[in-house]
């Protein structure tokens, strides 16, 4: 069972590539049973699309 | 219109500044695309429609000529100098999660409430400026060259001279550090 810590590489480098069929099972399970890297998960989501909003200049 | 359009300009320079000062961390560098861009702007005024809105226009040139620039630079960010930014990522580390590597109990991510109307506000915004301008140097550089410039991590490997895998622990240090930061500076204080 992966870590939290582990996790939490894992969900980063998902958004900078693709992950081994082994790592996104590995994550699934995690984030079923973990309310914490869930969260985690949806956070850095929100990093990116303030990232992004931030970078076209669409900020108020 | 013309004066309109000139004086819009100045007003938005010191955005314009901000923005290339946290790609670049050199005030110098950062000055000499401010000025291109709105050289640019200026001699390409009639090229601007008003779909979009003038910042948005202007900060898509200004992301032109950061990226121009840091691929000029292809300056190397050595391994050593990446190994300084650690130190600090490990302390985070280890006041996140206990010994096992799990969270501990009070740092647990919650659920962050409503980003998207925290995104209207413009202190947000200056959080999360000063949230990237805490990150260590070397760090910022490969976190907003992939998540502001757009860079694939593959030229991110070649201009700064990492490997990939270097680049995804960084990448991954960085995100840890600025959704921390943003927690404790904005989100735990909205309700989230």
């Amino acid at each position: 069972m992966l870590s939290c810590k582990q996790a939490t590489e894992l969900m980063s480098h998902e958004q900078d590539r693709t992950l081994a069929l082994s790592e996104r099972i590995g994550l699934r399970l995690h984030l079923w049973i973990c309310a914490g890297c869930a969260n985690y998960r949806r956070q850095i989501g929100v990093l990116r699309s303030a990232c992004r909003r931030f970078g076209s200049g669409g900020t108020p | 219109m013309e004066l309109d359009r000139q004086s819009e300009l100045n007003a938005l320079r010191p955005d314009l500044l901000r923005f290339a000062r946290l790609q670049l961390r050199d005030a110098g560098a950062a000055e000499d695309a401010v000025q291109e861009t709105m050289l640019a702007a200026l001699l390409g005024s009639h090229a601007f429609e008003s779909r979009s809105s003038y910042k948005t226009w202007l900060i898509a040139i200004l992301r032109n000529k950061i990226i121009d620039i840091i691929r000029g630079q292809s300056r190397e960010v050595a391994a050593s100098s990446l190994a300084d930014d650690e130190a600090g990522d490990d302390l985070l580390s280890e006041s996140l999660f206990d010994q096992r590597g799990h969270w501990q109990p009070e740092t647990q991510p919650g659920r962050w409430a409503d980003p998207e109307a925290s995104f209207e506000q413009q202190q947000f915004w200056a959080v999360f400026e000063a949230c990237l301008d805490h990150l260590p140097a070397k760090t910022a550089r490969v976190f907003m060259m992939r998540e502001i410039l757009g860079f694939e991590t593959g030229e991110i490997c070649k201009e700064t001279g990492i490997s990939s895998s270097n680049c995804w622990v960084v990448l991954h240090r960085a995100r840890m550090t600025l959704r921390a930061c943003l927690e404790t500076n904005w989100f735990a204080g909205v309700g989230g």
